[in-house]
């Protein structure tokens, strides 16, 4: 199906393989495996305490897992094992990136200065780890320049070009998740990781992040999202991967994960047995999985 | 009056020296949250690098112009303490980063014993002599300033000048500001952070062996003592100024420098370290952050 409508085969960015994750004696995710596509919006969705942020905290090296294997692809093709890689060269060297459920900016630096920081890498380098930027020489001025446009390109998408100077804790709920999202674009990443991104918006406030978030997409970063807010999930993503006490239930299109008895079992919290009559009556097409 | 100005000028430079030592305590606390107690030692060592620098290279270099030098002597100095903060922090610091918080407050003060007992042992436990090396003295009036009170106070000011320029202006700067407010952010922004911690000891470190040279060049002696009462005087500088705060360590140090010298010029001498610890009190029951520290507000 997907070659009928789709030409271009989509290379694999993220592939997970048996993921686990064990807290003490809790199992927190178990065998998990999914892959995420290069250029798509791929969502994570599942129940409170489903374990989909310790994903999250896996592919970004908070946590160590306990087994599985977590394989980065970078276009230019070389592959990295996520697990194995120190925190820093988790987004300096594999190119991911991440945001936080809790805003995580750093509140006492301007807004201009938290991208600047996300660009650390680059001006490093051309500051000749700062003794020759310190000589003003031109190549580290070109840098800075090219650093300071990139935040201001960021900036602009992200409507916050007003509040650059502006310490990053005094602005609005709203302004920092997409302050957030513009600092995690300004390492230049392949996969940006949201977790949680519309949490705490309004509506209108919703509808601005749908639009950064496909416009991020189209210019090529692959995203990978939690999401509560299934009006986000459902708009935006190319591919669902439903996940529920630590196991993969669901994995597919936003439609057919949508009406998969399993999934709005797991979100309504059926009985076995009702989950089997809906899967009945789905067979017969008398419901319509219209809101999960 | 002319006295008072005397002493305000003694202070000045005794002030620039403890502002120096401060800078380091400061910037360690406010990067990884640690009291650095080993700093003062450091201190100390900067004094006997710099010591050792000037022996050979007035053995082997007779006849080099004191300028060459003084600037040698720092540079010297400025590179060997650096080196021994930074192996300090790998071996002894880095290892308990994530253990409980009194973990490196214990290895600090241990490794303070380690510097000043190493030191009285290679170095042998009596105050090692320098000879003067700049004695011009300026006379306005009644009141002696001496070329070494203005060399302190005006290296002070350079080096103050350059460190508040990498630390708001450079791309190093701005990681370290990062570090310290999320060390896990950051690194998920790509930066190094222990790197970043790193360089922040071997920046503190430069400048505790600029202050001990200049220590060492002011009082014409070091001893393997040296670090533990300008270190406190140093710590107590950076708490009075607002822990955490750069400006705030260089006005703690000027004025723990003043209070010293205008009170054993004017009450007693016996007293002054009293007097300074006593004012320190007073601050911080009306001013618990310090003087510039921010107040820490937590966001709920």
């Amino acid at each position: 199906m997907a070659t009928g409508t789709n030409t271009m085969i989509k290379d694999t960015i993220l592939k997970v393989e048996h993921l686990s994750m064990k807290f003490g004696g809790l199992m927190a995710i178990n065998d998990f495996s999914f892959e995420a596509k290069r250029g798509e919006i791929t969502a994570l969705i599942g129940p409170n305490g489903a374990g989909k942020t310790t994903v999250f905290n896996c592919i970004t090296g908070f946590y160590k897992p306990t087994m599985g294997m977590l394989t980065l692809k970078r276009s230019n093709g070389k592959e990295f094992l996520l697990e194995r890689l120190r925190d820093f060269e988790i987004n300096k060297v594999a190119g991911v990136s991440r945001t936080f459920q809790n805003i995580r900016l750093f509140s006492g630096l301007t807004v201009l200065e938290n991208l600047l920081v996300a660009q650390h890498n680059v001006l490093m380098k051309a500051s000749g780890y700062t003794i020759l930027g310190l000589l003003g020489l031109p190549a580290y001025k070109t840098a800075a320049k090219e650093a300071i446009e990139k935040a201001t390109y960021w900036l602009e998408k992200a409507d916050l070009i007003d509040r650059a100077d502006d310490p990053a804790g005094d602005l609005s709920y709203g302004a920092q998740r997409r302050l957030e999202i513009a600092r995690a674009m300004c390492t230049g990443p392949e996969l940006l990781c949201l977790d949680e991104p519309a949490a705490g918006l309004n509506p209108k406030e919703s509808l601005t992040l749908n639009a950064l978030l496909r416009g991020i997409r189209d210019e090529g970063t692959s995203l990978l999202l939690i999401e509560h807010d299934m009006s986000v999930v459902m708009e935006i993503s190319d591919h669902v991967v439903v996940l529920e006490y630590g196991q993969k239930i669901s994995d597919g299109t936003p439609d057919h994960v949508k009406n998969d008895p399993k999934v709005i079992a797991a979100y309504l919290g059926v009985e076995d047995e009702e989950v089997e009559q809906i899967e009945e009556q789905l067979d017969h097409g008398t419901v319509e999985g219209g809101t999960v | 009056m002319e006295y008072f100005i005397q002493q305000l000028a003694n202070g000045l430079t005794l002030g620039s020296i403890y502002g120096l030592v401060a800078i380091g305590y400061t910037m360690v606390y406010g990067i990884i949250g640690m009291i650095n107690f080993a700093h003062g030692d450091i201190f100390m060592l900067g004094g006997f690098a710099a010591l050792i620098a000037f022996l050979i290279l007035t053995t082997f270099f007779a006849g080099i112009p004191v300028a060459l030098a003084l600037l040698l002597m720092l540079v010297i100095a400025m590179l060997m303490t650096g080196l021994w903060n930074w192996t300090i922090e790998r071996i002894a610091y880095r290892p308990l980063r994530g253990s409980f918080r009194l973990a490196p407050l214990i290895t600090a003060i241990g490794m303070s014993i380690v510097l000043s007992n190493f030191i009285q042992v290679t170095q042998g436990p009596r105050n090692k002599p320098i000879p003067p090396l700049v004695t011009d003295v300026y006379h306005i009036g009644n009141i002696t300033i001496s070329l070494k009170q203005i060399l302190i106070v005006v290296i002070t000011s350079i080096l103050l000048f350059a460190f508040w320029y990498i630390v708001n202006k450079t791309p190093l700067g701005r990681a370290q500001r990062a570090t310290e407010q999320d060390r896990k952010m950051a690194a998920l922004l790509g930066v190094d952070v222990d790197r970043t911690i790193s360089i922040t000891f071997v920046m503190g470190a430069a400048l505790a062996a600029v202050a001990g040279t200049m220590y060492l060049m002011y009082y014409g002696v070091a001893g393997f003592n040296d670090g533990f009462i300008p270190g406190v005087k140093a710590f107590t500088a950076a708490v009075l100024g607002g822990i955490g705060s750069l400006p705030g360590a260089v006005l703690g140090g000027l004025l723990i420098g003043l209070i010293e010298s205008l009170w054993s010029a004017y009450f007693s001498i016996a007293y002054k370290d009293v007097a300074t610890f006593a004012i320190l009190a007073i601050v911080l029951i009306f001013k618990p952050t310090g003087i510039l520290g921010r107040p820490e507000v937590e966001k709920v």
